[in-house]
């Protein structure tokens, strides 16, 4: 079983994006097909017609956690901003801190994150920082309050899956006891099940789901993914190694040439 | 008085924030911002604004 996410226990490992997809009835038909137990929204500027209700009413109706982004923000003090904005209308302490720093890869900027983290995380906010999968950062965010690390896969709507397993395989060594989160970059459910055998407690995606040609069926398939990926993590998969080692016993074996 | 509403120039006859909202038809769940700050919703109709004064009001919205 996963870790508690500051005291909640998801039904299942998948946190589930509500951006990109065709129709909201396509939204919410993937959550309801999908079971998945948390949506990640943000906010927007609200237009006269008051869209941002409408779609408040659906997630609110889907009875899933909800956590909000501060996807697009640049600075620290914008980012804490969207953070108070985001307590205010979603009614949550928890928040998905998202510091880019860069244009083209949206890797977040490590060093406003941590230093929002702790901003946030002394205001009693619940942070699951966006982070990349250096250590050091992991350390300084735990350092900074957070309970939950986030690192990415690959950047964010990219689709690749998890470039570098290597890390990710040494960030769920060094932190064996933090909540940990696979965000952004997952493009297959077979990615999906990677970052769980490698004994990630959650993956957190969207495009790969919203942009689908069928989002809902998608979503159970990734769905499916996590939690075959979670069941293998706990039966203890074997070690990899390079020469064959036959499965059939030698012992018994009829003396025939 | 003139301010900027979500980016756009409005000429507006409220004088608070709260008011602010409710002639410009905002209702339900959305937060607030003046002059990049904000400002919490127990606090709107004691938030005075001056002429030139940049809100946004933000909602929910689909997000990754």
């Amino acid at each position: 079983m996963g870790k508690s996410f500051y005291g909640v226990e998801l039904p299942n490992p998948l946190m589930l994006g509500t951006a990109q997809y065709p129709s909201p009835a396509i939204l919410e038909e993937a959550f309801r097909a999908s079971g998945a137990g948390v949506a990640t929204v943000s906010l927007r500027r609200e237009g006269a017609g008051g869209a941002g209700q409408t779609f408040w009413q659906m997630i609110a109706d889907l009875g899933v956690h909800v956590l909000p982004n501060t996807a697009g923000c640049h600075t620290v003090k914008e980012a804490v901003t969207t953070a108070h904005m985001a307590r205010e209308v979603f009614d949550t302490k928890w928040i998905k801190l998202e510091l880019i720093g860069h244009t083209d890869s949206l890797q977040p900027d490590v060093f406003q994150l941590v230093e929002a983290a702790r901003i946030l995380s002394e205001d009693g906010f619940e942070v699951f920082p966006y982070t990349t999968e250096d250590l050091i950062v992991g350390e300084r965010l735990l350092e900074a309050g957070c309970e939950v690390l986030m690192p990415w896969g690959a950047p964010i709507g990219s689709g690749r899956g998890l470039n570098n397993i290597y890390a990710l395989r040494a960030m769920r060594a060094e932190f064996p006891d933090v909540p940990l989160v696979v965000d952004a970059g997952i493009g297959l459910p077979s990615h999906a099940a990677a970052a769980m055998e490698l004994g990630f407690d959650a993956v957190l995606l969207n495009t790969a789901v919203a942009k689908a040609g069928d989002p809902v069926a998608m979503a159970k398939a990734m769905m499916a993914a996590v939690e075959a990926g979670q069941m293998a993590c706990d039966a203890d998969p074997i070690e990899a190694r390079d020469m064959a080692e036959a499965s059939t016993p030698v012992i018994g074996k009829a003396f025939l040439s | 008085m003139k301010i900027v509403l979500n980016g756009e120039a409005r000429e507006v006859a409220a004088t608070d924030l709260a008011g602010l909202l409710g002639e410009c038809g905002f209702s339900g769940r959305v937060a607030t911002s003046l002059n990049e700050g904000f400002v919490p919703a127990g606090l709107r109709a004691a938030q005075t604004l001056a002429d030139g004064d940049r809100v946004e009001v933000v909602a929910p919205m689909q997000g990754g």
